[in-house]
C-alpha cells in the first residue's frame, strides 16, 4: 500500500510540534475511500494474525509468533501517510507491518512455518524479514535495537539528499533501552528525518507500563533532546494518520526527529505461551468492545457512507482468500534445504 | 528430597539464599510480577517483597551496571537476563566493569554478582532466542561461567554462584528446563519426575564451583561437554555401544583440569561436543588444554562437535543443531582414529 502522502497538515504541525505531550488534534475526516482502504487493511492483518494463531496451535508455527491483533489502526494509519521510498523498520511484533507495507502475504507466513518460499526462506522465522522492494527493513527480534538502525537509515535519507522519512518503529518496553536516547540524540543533533513511533501497548510482555517506566508519558521522552512528540489515539486510524502527516511534514521539512506515542491495546498475549495472566479479561473485553480499530471504521462504513452488507461480504471474502492462500502455500511449501543453512552468511 | 524441573531448582536456590541472606536481591526483565519468562522467579516476589525481587526495565546495561554498583557496596544482587541472546548491550559491563573491579581496585572491592541467563536452542527460537555465547564471558579473565545439566547441580551451583565473590555467569540450557533432552526432537519429552537428577535436596546445600563431574565412567574415549549435549552425548555413547567416560564439565572458568586430564590419560580418546559455533568456541580451549596437557597420552586426533558456524536457523533446526547421530559419528571416528 503506497499512498501518497498528503500536504495539508502542514499548517498545524508547528502548532502540534510545540504542545509536547499533549494530545493530537481531534481525528481529520476520512473519504469514503479513505475508509474502505483503511478497513481492507486492517482485516487483513486481523484476518492473517487470526489465521497465524490458528497455524501455530496446529504446529504448524514454531517457537516464537508475536500478533498484532489490536494495534491494527496504528501500522495501517501511518502507511496512509507515507509516500514511496519512506522505510519502515520495527521489532518482533513485525506481521502487520509487513502486510500494511504491501508484503506478499505468502511470503509472511511461508516464513512463520519456515519454508522455502518464506521472505527470509524460512531460516529467519517470525521475527526475522525484510523486503527492498516494499523498503522494509525487518522485523529484529532484539528489542530496541531497531531504533538505532532506524536513525542510520534516517541518516543515510539526509546525506543522500533525498525527502524520504524512516519511519521506526518500537514499543513501550524497548523505549527504556540505553540505545533508544543514545539514537534521539543523534538524531536531533544531525537533524535526521525519523518519526519514532513508540507503539504502547501497555504492556512489555507481562509488565505494566507503570511497573518500568520512570516516565509513562512517552511522548515526552525526547523533552531532554528537544524533539517534539504527541500522543496519539492509536485505536483510531484517522487520528494516527493525522498525527503521522504532521510528523512526516515536519521530517520531511528538515527539522529533525519527531516522537509520536501510539496509544493502543494488544488482544492477545505477548507471545503464545504468554497466559496473560497480569490484566484482566475484563480490560481485554472492554478494549475490544469500545475501542476494536476495524469496528470503528466499519460503523462508519455502514452509518455514514451507507456501505451495503454486500460490499462488505466482498471486502471479507476477498480478505479471506488472500489469508487461506497464504495459509495453504505456507502449509504446503517444502521447507529449505539442509545446504542452505550455509548460504547468505558472508558473500 | 523433592522431584523438581530445572525451574523449580533454581528457583529453589534463590529461595534459599534470599531467606538466608538479607543481601541477595534479584530483578531482571519481567522477574517481579511476573516470575520470569520461565518462571524461574515465580512467587519470589509474593514472598520475600518488591524490595528483594522486582521488574527491571527492558535495559540489560543498566540492569548489569547497576548490579555491579550494587555487589561493590555490599548486596549479592542475582540478576536475569531473559535470554542470553539479550546480553550484549550489557557486554562492556560485564567484562570491563564488573570483571575487573577486583583487579582494579587492589582487592578494596569485590563484584559479587550472579548473572543468570536462559542459553542454547531446540525451542524454535531462531536466531535471538537460541544462542550458546559462553565463550565470550570464558575469554575474560575476571569471570566464573557456569553451565548446569540437571536440576540437582542447577541448585547447589546456583547457590555456591550467589555465595561466592566473584561475578558468576549462570548460564541455563532452556531446553533442559522441563526435562533432559538428548536430542532426539521426534520422541516424548521426558520430565524430570523420571530423571534421578531430577531429585533435589531441600534446603542449603552446593555444587562447588571450578568440578567437573564424571557423569558416565568408561574406557574407551573421553567426551567432554556440558549443558543440553550431556544428554545428547550419553544418548549417543548407548546408542552406537561405545565405553565413553563421559565428562560433565559445569564449570567453564574455572576449568578443572585435573579430572579432565585423569581421564584422558586413562583412556587416550577425547571428543568435546557443545552446542555453540565451532569456531572459537570454548571446544577450540578445550582441546587446546587437553594437546597440552596429554599429548603423550593420545592415540587419536581430537574430534570437535559443535553448532556449524552459522547463525542459527528457523527453519532446519534439527539439521544444525549437533544431536546424536553427529556425536555417534564423532565417536566412531575417534575410535578409529
Amino acid at each position: 500500500m503506497a499512498v501518497a502522502a498528503r500536504k495539508g497538515a502542514s499548517a498545524s504541525k508547528g502548532a502540534a510540534a510545540k504542545t509536547t505531550g499533549r494530545k493530537g488534534a481531534a481525528a481529520a475526516s476520512f473519504t469514503r475511500d479513505e475508509d474502505l482502504l483503511a478497513y481492507r487493511e486492517m482485516l487483513l492483518i486481523r484476518r492473517f494474525e487470526e489465521k497465524a494463531g490458528q497455524m501455530y496451535g496446529m504446529g504448524l508455527i514454531g517457537g516464537f509468533c508475536h500478533l498484532y491483533i489490536g494495534q491494527e489502526a496504528v501500522v495501517v494509519g501511518m502507511q496512509m501517510a507515507t509516500k514511496d521510498g519512506d522505510q519502515v523498520i520495527t521489532g518482533y511484533r513485525d506481521h502487520g507491518h509487513m502486510l500494511a507495507c504491501g508484503m506478499d502475504s505468502k511470503g509472511v507466513m511461508a516464513e512463520l512455518t519456515g519454508r522455502r518460499g518464506g521472505l527470509s526462506r524460512g531460516k529467519g522465522g517470525s521475527m526475522h524479514m525484510f523486503s527492498v522492494e516494499k523498503h522494509f527493513y525487518g522485523g529484529h527480534g532484539i528489542v530496541g535495537a531497531q531504533v538505532s538502525l532506524g536513525t542510520g537509515l534516517a541518516f543515510a535519507n539526509h546525506y543522500r539528499g533525498n525527502d524520504n522519512v524512516s519511519l521506526t518503529y518500537f514499543g513501550d518496553g524497548a523505549a527504556n533501552q540505553g540505545q533508544v536516547y543514545e539514537s534521539f540524540n543523534m538524531a536531533e543533533l544531525w537533524k535526521l528525518p525519523v518519526i519514532y513511533i513508540i507503539e504502547n501497548n501497555r504492556y512489555a510482555m507481562g509488565t505494566a507500563v507503570s511497573r518500568a517506566s520512570a516516565q509513562t508519558d512517552f511522548s515526552k521522552r525526547g523533552v531532554s533532546f528537544n524533539i517534539p512528540g504527541e500522543q496519539v489515539d492509536g485505536m483510531d486510524v484517522r487520528a494516527v494518520k493525522a498525527a503521522g502527516e504532521r510528523a512526516i511534514a515536519w521530517c520531511r521539512s528538515g527539522k529533525g526527529p519527531y516522537i509520536l506515542e501510539m496509544q493502543t491495546y494488544r488482544y492477545r498475549g505477548h507471545s503464545m505461551s504468554d497466559p496473560a495472566k497480569y490484566r484482566s479479561k475484563d480490560e481485554v473485553q472492554k478494549m475490544r468492545e469500545e475501542r476494536d480499530p476495524i469496528e470503528q471504521v466499519r460503523r462508519r462504513l455502514v452509518e455514514e457512507w451507507k456501505v451495503g452488507d454486500d460490499e462488505l461480504k466482498a471486502i471479507d471474502a476477498k480478505v479471506r482468500e488472500i489469508v487461506n492462500g497464504a495459509a495453504e502455500f505456507a502449509t504446503n511449501d517444502p521447507e529449505p534445504d539442509p545446504s542452505e543453512l550455509w548460504t547468505d552468511i558472508l558473500r | 528430597m523433592a522431584r523438581m524441573t530445572m525451574i523449580e531448582a533454581i528457583r529453589d536456590a534463590m529461595d534459599v539464599k534470599m531467606t538466608q541472606d538479607r543481601r541477595v536481591v534479584v530483578f531482571g526483565e519481567d522477574v517481579g510480577y511476573f516470575g520470569g519468562v520461565f518462571r524461574c522467579t515465580q512467587g519470589l516476589q509474593a514472598k520475600h517483597g518488591k524490595e528483594r525481587c522486582f521488574d527491571a526495565p527492558i535495559n540489560e546495561g543498566g540492569i548489569v551496571g547497576a548490579a555491579v554498583g550494587m555487589a561493590t557496596y555490599g548486596l549479592r544482587p542475582c540478576v536475569e537476563i531473559q535470554f542470553a541472546d539479550y546480553v550484549f548491550p550489557a557486554y562492556d559491563q560485564i567484562t570491563q566493569e564488573a570483571a575487573r573491579i577486583r583487579f582494579r581496585s587492589n582487592q578494596d572491592f569485590t563484584c559479587p554478582l550472579v548473572i543468570r541467563m536462559p542459553t542454547g536452542g531446540g525451542i524454535f527460537g531462531g536466531q535471538c532466542h537460541s544462542q550458546s555465547p559462553e565463550a565470550c564471558f570464558t575469554h575474560v579473565a575476571g569471570l566464573k561461567v557456569v553451565i548446569p545439566s540437571n536440576p540437582y547441580d542447577a541448585k547447589g551451583l546456583l547457590i555456591a554462584a550467589i555465595e561466592d565473590d566473584d561475578p558468576v555467569i549462570f548460564l541455563e540450557p532452556k531446553r533442559l528446563y522441563n526435562g533432559p533432552f538428548d536430542g532426539h526432537h521426534e520422541r516424548k519429552i521426558v520430565p524430570w519426575a523420571q530423571h534421578e537428577l531430577g531429585e533435589v535436596p531441600e534446603g542449603h546445600y552446593t555444587v562447588p564451583l571450578g568440578k567437573a563431574i564424571v557423569r558416565r565412567p568408561g574406557a574407551d574415549v573421553t567426551v567432554l561437554v556440558y549443558g543440553t549435549m550431556v544428554h545428547v552425548a550419553q544418548a549417543a555413547a548407548e546408542e552406537i555401544g561405545i565405553d565413553a567416560e563421559i565428562i560433565d564439565i559445569r564449570t567453564l572458568l574455572p576449568l578443572d583440569l585435573d579430572t579432565i586430564e585423569r581421564s584422558v590419560a586413562k583412556t587416550g580418546r577425547c571428543v568435546i561436543v557443545h552446542e555453540a559455533t565451532q569456531t572459537s568456541g570454548f571446544g577450540a580451549e578445550l582441546l587446546s588444554v587437553v594437546q597440552e596437557a596429554c599429548f603423550y597420552h593420545l592415540e587419536a586426533p581430537i574430534i570437535r562437535v559443535a553448532g556449524y558456524d552459522a547463525p542459527y536457523p528457523y527453519a532446519q533446526e534439527w539439521a544444525y543443531f549437533p544431536g546424536p547421530d553427529r556425536v555417534g559419528r564423532a565417536l566412531r571416528d575417534v575410535m578409529e582414529g
